[in-house]
């Protein structure tokens, strides 16, 4: 298990623990982040799972594929350190980050 | 008592969204959703995909935690069904002979698979690909055995599924009635672009096919065409669309034919009663006002809200965006707008190199795409539809300018 902080839309910030077989996505939502969508279910064909990474290692801040980067760019609400949740596959690097969920649409 | 100020009939992806978008905006009152399936609400696009392929297992497709419903205050019945509804009394009667009382009713009921009515049709081995039930008794079977599976019907499930069915070694017969697969949904270049690619995968794919019946003594062993030749099959799918479950409200009045119909604030004809998903007919701005039914998870999610919200007190009309998706071997197919009634198309980029797009005009109007392994198309081609942009057919075509640099909005 890691843990991770996270900033939901409406500011509160709480730490969770999310297992290291899944996806930021489904930690996210096992964790009761109900405004996140994530419509697709992870499987990269929307952007109704973006979040930004505050704090952590510098590759998790940059879009894990062209398809992941395409997608980003659809949101009004882009950030130098936007991700789609359910391409950052949870490992030990992602100890300690801190994510805030981003504005829908 | 068996009363809630909301009931959600169908607990899918438009009744889950309705309950949490409910909570979300503030709503205080009971709530409860009934679901005839016995799980908690869980994701249905990964049954035909990643599920029914073992590549993630069904915890992972909880729409939430299904501990969520309870801590949100939403009370599940699961395992029963609605069979008749009053809506003089606004009252519901349960297939386990109770009844339930409601202050607004949200239809969510979704649909059952079309079945066919030939002979052999009630043969054991023979699935429909719509709940987890579904997937599990066709997964057992594979596991105990059974390699020639013929699907009967090549819309999205049919394809998913027989794509899956490949990569787990079966040898897969898909059968088609129309001369086309995606005859219903897509122009004929995606049709051919995704015959090709299942016949290159081993798929023994038929257009234009008639198939008699099915064949088996208890347990199906063959499939019988129309011209006497009968395919070895040790299990079916039948993948041939949906029926909306609508009955009871049909029955109690509401209008409709197909589906149930809505307004644009997904009411329908019956007082308090909302319809939302696969269900619900509504004339659709994007379908140039054509009454249709749009079954993706982007309508039932985006209906759902819209239900919600209204309920909150911030009626707004239904407008969002319709988009949707299918996965099919390593092609990842991403559709935005909708194209009923279009009149030309575009294919942008070459199919041989498996990422393109086509593009679907109406009266000169973008108004959809379909965009193989092509996600930069599909975003920046949204934007086209969202504008109602004009480009020229050549513009369209050149796949050295981005869709986006296009000169995009028509004046007025």
């Amino acid at each position: 298990m890691i843990g991770i902080e996270v900033i939901a839309r409406d500011g509160s910030q709480r730490r969770i623990e999310a297992a290291e077989s899944l996806n930021l996505m489904e930690a996210l939502r096992a964790n009761g982040f109900d405004e996140l969508l994530a419509l697709c279910g992870g499987c990269c064909s929307c952007a109704t799972c973006h979040v930004y990474v505050e704090e952590g290692a510098a590759e998790l801040q940059q879009a894990g594929s062209e398809d992941e980067n395409d997608l980003l760019d659809s949101s009004d609400y882009r950030g130098a350190n936007s991700r789609l949740s359910c391409q950052v596959m949870l490992g030990a690097e992602c100890a300690g980050m801190i994510i805030r969920i981003a504005p829908e649409g | 008592m068996n009363y809630s100020d909301v009931v959600i009939v169908g607990a899918g992806h438009a009744g889950a969204q309705a309950a949490i978008a409910l909570r979300q905006n503030g709503f205080t009152g009971t709530l409860t959703m009934i679901g005839r399936e016995p799980e908690p609400p869980y994701e249905r696009p990964p049954l035909s995909k990643e599920y029914l392929a073992r590549e993630k297992s069904f915890e992972r497709l909880y729409i939430r935690p299904p501990a969520f419903w309870g801590e949100k205050g939403v009370d599940l019945k699961l395992g029963v069904e609605v069979t008749a509804v009053d809506p003089a009394v606004k009252a519901l009667t349960l297939s386990d002979h109770t009844t339930f009382t409601y202050g607004k009713l949200i239809w969510a009921a979704g649909g059952d698979p079309r079945r066919l009515s030939c002979p052999g049709a009630d043969l054991a081995g023979i699935h429909a690909v719509r709940t987890r039930a579904d997937c599990d008794q066709l997964m057992g079977e594979i596991e105990g055995g059974v390699k020639n599976i013929v699907v009967v019907g090549g819309g999205y499930i049919g394809l998913e599924a027989a794509a899956v069915l490949i990569k787990l070694g079966c040898k897969v017969t898909l059968l088609e009635a129309l001369p086309r697969v995606l005859a219903r949904v897509a122009g004929p270049e995606l049709s051919a672009f995704y015959e090709k690619e299942h016949r290159d995968h081993g798929v023994d794919l038929r257009t234009g096919v008639a198939m008699e019946g099915f064949v088996g003594e208890g347990r199906i062993t063959g499939v019988k065409m129309a011209d006497g030749e009968v395919i070895r099959a040790d299990a079916a799918i039948v993948g041939i669309g949906i029926v909306p479950a609508v009955a009871p409200l049909v029955a109690a009045g509401a209008a409709g034919g197909d589906g149930v119909d809505v307004d644009e604030f997904c009411r329908t004809s019956l007082p308090d009663v909302y319809a939302v998903g696969d269900c619900a007919a509504y004339a659709c701005g994007f379908a140039g006002g054509a009454v249709t039914r749009v079954e993706s998870v982007q309508n039932a999610n985006d209906q759902a809200t819209c239900v919600a919200k209204a309920i909150c007190g911030d009626e707004k009309s239904y407008l969002a965006f319709p988009w949707f998706w299918s996965n099919q071997y390593d092609l990842r197919l991403q559709t935005c707008g909708l194209n009923v009634g279009y009149d030309q198309t575009v294919v942008r980029g070459c199919p041989a190199n498996r990422s393109f797009s086509v593009v679907y005009l109406k009266g000169g109007k973008v108004v959809a795409l379909d965009c193989v392994n092509a996600t930069k198309d599909y975003v920046q081609g949204r934007k086209l539809v969202e504008a109602g942009a004009t480009p020229s057919l050549e513009q369209l075509a050149d796949v050295e300018v981005p869709l986006k640099e296009r000169p995009a909005v028509r004046p007025g």
